[in-house]
């Protein structure tokens, strides 16, 4: 009997753990990886206005658009489906949401900087559940999808002429 | 062809409006099959494989918006919106949409 209990509990504490010793570490290399990356990204400036400021000395616009799926790890899943027990706060998805929509943004920015723009305009956000954590299975991901217009001023296209 | 999601393209004139034009696809959401994804469960982390599979999704949906706009002999779509819809039986309609316009030099 006991050994019927052990063989199904063992393997879920062994992926918990696993979940959670590299999850853990995962997330905070993340976290570095972006605070790092948007430092360097200072000089491109995002807004979410729509009407673009002196339109005449405007070189190019095109549409650029970033995205990121992210996963959560199987301890904070295993968190989060006892947490949906007795409500609350879900820093789960508020982690995921906010590493996802980063990424989509800066993924965002990079294509910016690769048609020569230095500024991105009318920013929005989509956002949509892969893996909601229903079911049997509690797998949670998200994706987040950053779109706007990089604009180019003839400025800086005569100068990189 | 411009693609902008700004309702105007700065420093141009839009002589022309000629339509709504639209792109879609709709692909399956689970990847119950994908092992990566299983393993991705476990430690967290970006879903690589699922990224690219909905890049390449709203490529096609905005390469098929403009061929619509092409067919209007439009040379601009302005104000290009996107939207995600999950459909019950487990997949998503990606949807972008956006009016074609004739643009001219200011």
């Amino acid at each position: 009997m006991t050994m019927q209990v052990l063989l199904n509990v063992v393997p879920v504490v062994v992926l918990i753990i696993i979940g959670f010793t590299v999850g853990s570490y995962r997330e905070r290399r993340h976290y570095r990886q972006l605070a790092e990356r948007e430092a360097k990204n200072q000089d491109v400036g995002v807004v979410n206005l729509r009407e673009v400021i002196s339109p005449e000395t405007v070189g190019g616009a095109t549409l650029v658009m970033g995205q990121a799926v992210i996963a959560s790890d199987y301890f904070k899943s295993f968190i989060a489906s006892l947490k949906k027990l007795v409500g609350g706060e879900l820093q789960t998805y508020e982690r995921l949401m906010e590493r996802a929509r980063r990424e989509a943004l800066l993924r965002a920015i990079d294509r910016a900087r690769e048609v020569g723009a230095t500024e991105l305009w009318n920013i929005r956000y989509e956002t949509s559940n892969i893996m909601s954590g229903r079911g049997n299975q509690f797998a949670i991901s998200v994706e987040v999808f950053a779109y706007g217009t990089a604009i180019t001023r003839k400025s800086e296209t005569h100068a990189a002429a | 062809m411009i693609v902008v999601n700004t309702e105007t393209i700065p420093g141009q004139q839009i002589t022309e409006v000629k339509g709504l034009v639209q792109g879609n696809t709709i692909r399956a959401k689970h990847l119950g099959r994908d092992i990566t994804a299983g393993l991705k469960n476990l430690v967290g982390g970006e879903l690589k494989g699922y990224t690219e599979l909905l890049t390449e999704s709203r490529r096609q949906a905005i390469e098929r918006m403009i061929a619509q706009a092409q067919e209007l002999s439009a040379n601009a779509i302005v104000n290009v919106r996107f939207t995600t819809s999950a459909i019950t039986s487990g997949a998503a309609e990606l949807y972008a949409y956006g009016t074609a316009v004739v643009v001219d030099e200011a």
